[in-house]
């Protein structure tokens, strides 16, 4: 690896902190899955980084893993924004009061 | 080590551009971006069959799901109306704090000792690592079980959804729709029989 395994370690804790931000900051409910998104991702670039550098392919596998349960996510949570927001006035996850009892 | 720079300053830009985009249509653009720029990261990471799964998968099969969402949302093109805003205005201490340990974080990583990198082929096998033979062989003996595992999350996943996304029949319209069904293959049945 020409790359020290630092750069990588700094790249991906980055992008999770910008889908950190993404998801605390904006009230739009799609934009705040795909925050989620980028912080799969950011996992998945450290476990691919770390594979390369045992060249084993057990974080391929857990890479692998991964994306299914982002894919999974993402079916069931635009599912969830499809139901909860078609009837709305406003897409925005701070008006949503009906979980308040 | 210039690709990889090229390739981490792209990421960093799509990842900004993705959460401060006004309209969810240009964030869904950036975020291909992002996920292209991270396929070609993995290839210099010699990860060939997630590079592929990455383009399939997340550009193809989740991107489009987003679209879709949001050409059923909305008109796509313009900022969805967002209701009126009830944070209490303290952005100025708030950016300053996340500035500060978002400082603090790259500092601690950039200057923790990693475990040093074993000798080539310390592990596995430097020749055939990542490529997707390799990957196939692992994925379907050794890893059999998570491979399993993730059938299962995606059959839970789609249940889930088709919770979710079903419509709700009451038991009226259900015996009523059940009839028509009935009706239906009856006539299928005697159109077959004349033929």
């Amino acid at each position: 690896m020409s790359v020290p395994i630092n750069d990588y370690v700094t790249l991906a804790s980055v992008i999770f902190f910008i889908g950190v931000v993404g998801v605390i900051v904006r009230r739009n409910p799609l934009i705040m899955l795909m925050s989620v998104e980028l912080m799969f991702n950011a996992a998945n670039l450290l476990l691919i980084a770390y594979a390369r550098l045992w060249l084993h392919n057990v974080g391929h596998i857990f890479a692998f893993i991964v994306i299914t349960v982002a894919a999974a996510e993402a079916a069931i949570g635009l599912a969830i924004v499809v139901t909860t927001f078609r009837p709305e006035k406003y897409v925005d996850v701070d008006d949503i009061r009906r979980l308040h009892g | 080590m210039i690709a990889f720079w090229v390739l981490a300053a792209m990421l960093i830009a799509s990842a900004v551009w993705t959460i401060v985009a006004k309209k969810p249509v240009y964030s869904v653009v950036a975020l291909l971006l992002n996920f292209a720029t991270l396929a070609v990261l993995y290839v210099t990471l010699s990860a060939e069959f997630l590079a592929v799964i990455q383009i399939i998968v997340y550009s193809g099969a989740i991107l489009v799901l987003f679209v879709f969402v949001i050409a059923l949302l909305g008109s796509g093109v313009a900022p969805f109306p967002t209701g009126p805003n009830r944070l209490p205005k303290i952005w100025l201490p708030a950016g300053l704090f996340t500035l500060a340990a978002f400082g603090f974080l790259i500092y601690a990583v950039s200057n923790v000792k990693m475990a040093a990198a074993p000798a080539t082929g310390a592990v596995g096998n430097a020749n055939v690592f990542g490529s997707v033979a390799d990957f196939g062989k692992a994925l379907f003996t050794v890893q059999l079980l998570p491979f399993e595992a993730t059938g299962l999350v995606l059959m839970v996943a789609v249940i889930g959804v088709i919770t979710l996304g079903g419509e709700q029949m009451s038991d009226a319209e259900a015996q009523q729709s059940r009839m028509r069904a009935d009706r239906a293959v009856r006539e299928a049945i005697l159109r077959e029989g004349k033929g």
